[in-house]
């Protein structure tokens, strides 16, 4: 498991590099917005990610609902970990790259509001697990709060959708971006792929190593 | 015991527990009517900004007083290790839920009807031939609201962080029934059909049912000790 982290990591810097100096090098900047589109490269891929996190959270914290094993639940508290940081990414680069292209660094978008609704739910989800002490009890609260949240951002996303959206269409939907645009971003979503899957293979095992320690200190 | 029969001992025990005490109903009278005047405050003394205001803050002061309302119904579990014993209840604990639930409904849907009748007193709003088409709206927004509320109550009350975690929890999640209930609010204080909007029914319902079926069977897993 070690080396297989350890052949991630390498690779997701690899591909980062590659994916950075397609996105910021060599594709084309953007006819209308410049190089100031090219935060996309950073922006789409984070999001994502993101939402693959959330989603290994949900099937994680059923299955830990459902089996009772640690395994589970480390997983599910490391994916939550590395979903908000992906999540907070997204949020500043979008602001970022708000501030030129619509003039203001926030908006109340569909998008934008969704986001931040999805960042406030797993922020709270981690504060819950670390106060309270029992980690067994926190893994079950948690899992219900892993499991209602996820849910709870389809409606999000369908209510926010209803108001008017200021947003470019969503990257990834055919004929929206030019094909030249479009290898780059593939590279860096598989390079953020990898990145997400070595900090979560990180992440549990550091899980794992404080519950050893936690047992033998207390006798266990 | 089935789980309806103990919906209903639970509800009993909850609805005599509130007679008796009249605890719930009197803050909940004091408190919706500060709440009130603290709006009327907020948004100052244009006719025209008060209605325009009107749905949102009403949602808002459900919610908040909610809150209160949700915390309360784990919270009186908590002395004499009661909560211990009704761990211990036989049969379904998802029969608990749904009594809690429907509790917490109940209480709600009381708390709404004075701060309806508050905001038609203190905000000049006429709300006699707009109640009939508000009530929909107020049946299925607090469902939504009190399902996790319920859920989150009952994983807070033993936190010593619980006055915090709970609305940190549970406002983020409330986002789906704010949108949809204030906008319907809105057709229903205008006098329009909410069939004007109807996927914001359909949201509603949708929310309502799907946390109603998580609540009841994530809700054992919040009793287990």
């Amino acid at each position: 498991m070690d080396r297989l982290a350890g052949i991630l990591g390498v690779g997701a810097g690899v591909l980062l590099a590659i994916g950075l100096w397609m996105g910021l090098v060599q594709a084309p900047p953007d006819a209308v917005q410049g190089d100031v589109q090219r935060i996309m490269y950073i922006h789409v891929p984070s999001i994502l990610t993101a939402y693959l996190a959330f989603t290994v959270v949900l099937v994680a914290s059923i299955a830990y609902l459902l089996r009772g094993t640690r395994g589970w639940d480390r997983l599910a508290h490391a994916s939550a970990e590395v979903g908000v940081v992906f999540t907070a990414i997204t949020l500043a680069t979008g602001s970022i790259w708000g501030k030129p292209t619509w003039g203001v660094w926030w908006t109340w978008d569909a998008r934008l509001t969704g986001t931040a609704v999805l960042f406030l739910i797993y922020v709270g989800y981690l504060m819950l697990r670390s106060v309270v002490d029992d980690r067994d009890r926190a893994g079950r609260y948690a899992a219900v709060v892993g499991i209602l949240g996820f849910f709870d951002i389809i409606f999000t996303h369908m209510a926010v959708k209803w108001f008017r959206t200021l947003h470019q269409p969503s990257s990834l939907e055919r004929g929206a971006i030019d094909p030249a645009l479009y290898l780059p971003l593939m590279v860096n979503l598989g390079a953020f792929i990898t990145l997400y899957v070595y900090f979560l293979l990180r992440r549990v095992r550091l899980g794992a190593l404080e519950e050893a320690v936690e047992a033998e200190v207390l006798g266990g | 015991m089935s789980f309806l029969a103990l919906t209903g001992q639970i509800l009993r025990k909850d609805l005599r527990i509130e007679m008796r005490s009249r605890e719930g109903v009197n803050t909940l009278l004091f408190f919706s009517t500060l709440l009130v005047f603290l709006f009327r405050f907020a948004i100052g003394s244009s006719e025209a900004q008060v209605r325009e205001a009107a749905p949102g803050l009403l949602w808002l002061a459900f919610i908040l007083t909610g809150l209160w309302g949700m915390a309360r119904t784990f919270q009186i579990e908590r002395e004499n290790d009661c909560l211990e014993f009704l761990r211990l209840a036989p049969g379904d604990l998802g029969g608990l839920y749904l009594g809690k639930v429907v509790v917490g409904c109940c209480l709600m849907w009381a708390a709404e009807l004075v701060i309806l009748a508050m905001f038609g007193l203190f905000f000049h709003l006429d709300m006699l031939p707009v109640i009939g088409p508000l009530v929909p709206v107020l049946l299925l927004g607090t469902v939504g609201f009190v399902a996790i509320g319920t859920l989150f109550a009952a994983i807070t009350a033993n936190l010593k962080a619980r006055e915090v975690l709970l609305p940190l929890l549970l406002f983020p999640l409330m986002v789906p029934i704010l949108l949809a209930a204030g906008r319907l609010t809105d057709l229903g204080l205008a006098g329009d059909s909410l069939w004007a909007e109807p996927h914001w029914l359909r949201l509603l319902v949708g929310f309502d049912v799907v946390f109603l079926v998580l609540g009841y069977l994530t809700f054992p897993f919040v009793m287990e000790d």
